[in-house]
């Protein structure tokens, strides 16, 4: 078939798409619950490239009609019904989404598949029915328009992130979910009462709406300030922003691996994505650059304080849950250079999106390499029984395809080229040098240092120490191995992608106004 | 002092004090009431921006819309509370004790 009349097809269907890509997740959910045993396996996994299909056509009819998608939910048209709406961005997000989706199942179908003889195990049912509530609860975040739907999906991104913590039901996992769910609410609280101020002083929850009353001539209510720093410090404890993030790496860590790929690579993802939007799509370019260089005060304390406590770590799990902190602090170096008055006044800087480009790389190249990393720790904590560092030396001959995964992940993280990690730093290095804030660089080269450093203390005795293997390695499945090595290679390739390929963050995003529509 | 002003600086109260709870008290279950302290003040201030009215339906005394959004709001947050609940006794039952800090430290 011709694929361009493909393309307007699937134009032509255009917001249904953002339903479906709702619905989806939804009704498997809802169908695996109510089936149960040995087909919430087989429903999550028929699933996974049904969504992947989705979040593909949405990307791809975004970038054809070089506009973003949008549709008011039951014809209710905002302040009083609930739009939908997918820009470049949330397509690429929906899209990462996705793609570590389909490889954390299909690496979980091992772990999490019901003994034969059995019906069901209460783990297995737990972890697929939760995986697809995760996905859906993603998905709505990703496209929401309105405040208070975006609470609601924030709310069901927790419930369905905390029991994912504790799948296996030890105490120190309890706590740390417990810990992690106070932290969360903490959060969602703070965002609610954030939404509520702003639709005292607007009258509306539709992020457009609000948008535009606030880029309007009249002054700026004093609320609104308050109520976006209030959901900038609730998101922030989400997205466990330096210094709300004790709650992240015992999370992290504990959770089976594939929850732990999930919780670190997707998770805390969506709440940053909200603080994005509130900074750039709602409030006014100024105060923008106000909040920016806090949020990128506090960034740069995650990347070094991240970076230090990552070095300290005695099991590999807790190493790659600091790295995470550390990452996550990158993002926020976007706020100064996109807002920064300089960018602004160059011209060129403006219309060559750099800073956007290296904010998105850097999540999505995490994204698959933070994902693969779990993955491959999981991998070895299975053959080995443990994953403490000191005890690895020699693991790299029994287990070589895996360390090559962890391996090239690392080289993402670390910002060596070639790798999405590498275009990502390399991109936020000249937008830091350009617009004359050379502190950032200073931070971007220090957290690369401390991350070679870091994976370094896990490769070097794991790859080269002249001890054999410890003795009782179990075998790991080959298949599993592909599939990490497959996420670990997306995050390098990544960056092998030409620049101009990722136009389509700039889809719906007017770079000339940041902040107004 | 009118009814909105009153209620409103309920609603405020309400919420200091549930977040001086939340970050300052030992122990999950008061940290657990805390939160819903705090709930109760922000869906008091959504109910005092309903009477103010002029919200999305311009004209009409009172405005629906944040009392359709209370009744959202107190059924996620009642969702929380049952999840925290349930954690918190698990833990309870597999280690005696009803608080994260010490029983979190065994693992690292």
């Amino acid at each position: 078939m011709d694929l361009s009349v493909m393309l307007d097809h699937l134009l032509a269907v255009g917001g249904n798409l953002l339903v479906l890509a709702l619905m989806l997740p939804v009704a498997s959910l809802m169908l695996a619950f109510a089936l149960g045993g040995r087909h919430a396996e087989r429903i999550a996994l028929m699933t996974l490239p049904l969504g992947l299909a989705i979040a593909v056509a949405i990307a791809a009819a975004v970038l054809y009609g070089d506009a973003p998608l949008h549709t008011d939910l039951g014809g209710w048209a905002p302040p009083l019904g609930v739009a939908l709406r997918a820009d470049g961005l949330s397509a690429i997000m929906l899209l990462t989404t996705a793609v570590v989706m389909v490889a954390v199942g299909l690496f979980a179908r091992a772990d999490f598949q019901a003994p034969r003889g059995a019906t069901e195990t209460r783990a297995s049912f737990a972890f697929w029915t939760l995986l697809l509530a995760l996905w859906a609860a993603l998905n709505a975040v990703f496209l929401g328009e309105d405040l208070f739907n975006l609470y609601v999906a924030l709310e069901l991104l927790t419930f369905a992130a905390i029991p994912l913590v504790c799948l296996d039901g030890r105490a120190p996992t309890l706590a740390a979910a417990l810990r992690y769910l106070m932290f969360a609410l903490l959060g969602s609280v703070l965002y609610l009462l954030g939404a509520a101020l702003f639709y005292g002083a607007y009258g509306t929850l539709d992020i457009g709406q609000l948008a535009a009353r606030i880029g309007g001539d009249d002054p700026l209510e004093p609320a609104a300030l308050i109520a976006a720093a209030l959901m900038t410090a609730g998101l922030a404890a989400k997205t466990a922003l330096f210094p709300v993030h004790l709650w992240l790496p015992p999370a992290h860590a504990g959770a089976p691996a594939a929850a732990s790929a999930l919780l670190s690579a997707l998770a805390v993802k969506a709440s940053f994505f909200l603080i994005l939007r509130i900074w750039f799509d709602v409030m006014p370019e100024l105060l923008a650059q106000m909040a920016a260089q806090i949020l990128a005060a506090l960034g740069a304390a995650a990347i070094l304080f991240g970076g230090v406590l990552a070095l300290r770590q005695a099991r590999l799990k807790m190493l790659i849950a600091y790295s995470t902190i550390a990452q996550l602090g990158y993002l926020f170096l976007v706020f100064p250079l996109v807002a920064s008055p300089e960018t602004a006044s160059l011209a060129e800087l403006r219309n060559a999106p750099g800073v956007w480009t290296g904010g998105v790389l850097q999540l999505v190249s995490h994204a698959c390499a933070k994902a693969a990393m779990f993955m491959a720790a999981g991998l070895i904590a299975a053959s080995l029984g443990h994953d403490r560092i000191q005890d690895l030396g020699g693991i790299g001959r029994a287990l070589p395809m895996t360390l090559f995964a962890f391996g090239i992940a690392g080289l993402s993280l670390m910002g060596l080229p070639p790798s999405g990690g590498f275009m990502a730093k390399w991109l936020l290095l000249s937008a830091a040098l350009q617009s004359g804030q050379w502190w950032w660089m200073l931070v971007i080269l220090a957290g690369g240092l401390l991350t070679g450093a870091y994976l370094y203390r896990v490769l070097a005795p794991a790859l080269f120490a002249q001890n054999p293997p410890p003795a009782p390695v179990k075998p790991v499945d080959r298949s599993r191995e592909w599939v990490v090595l497959g996420l670990a290679l997306i995050s390098v390739l990544l960056g092998l992608v030409p620049l101009s390929a990722f136009s389509l963050i700039q889809i719906g995003r007017d770079v000339s106004g940041i902040g107004l529509p | 002092m009118t009814a909105v002003t009153l209620f409103g600086l309920c609603g405020a109260a309400l919420v200091g004090l549930g977040l001086y709870g939340l970050i300052v008290l030992p122990g999950a279950l008061r940290r657990i009431i805390a939160f819903n302290l705090l709930g109760s003040g922000v869906f008091l201030l959504f109910g005092v921006i309903a009477r103010r009215g002029g919200g999305a339906i311009a004209g009409t005394g009172s405005d629906p819309v944040p009392q359709a959004l209370i009744i959202t709001g107190l059924v996620v947050a009642f969702a929380a509370t049952a999840l925290a609940v349930a954690l918190l006794r698990r833990l309870l039952q597999e280690t005696g004790r009803d608080d994260w800090d010490e029983a979190g430290e065994a693992d690292r």
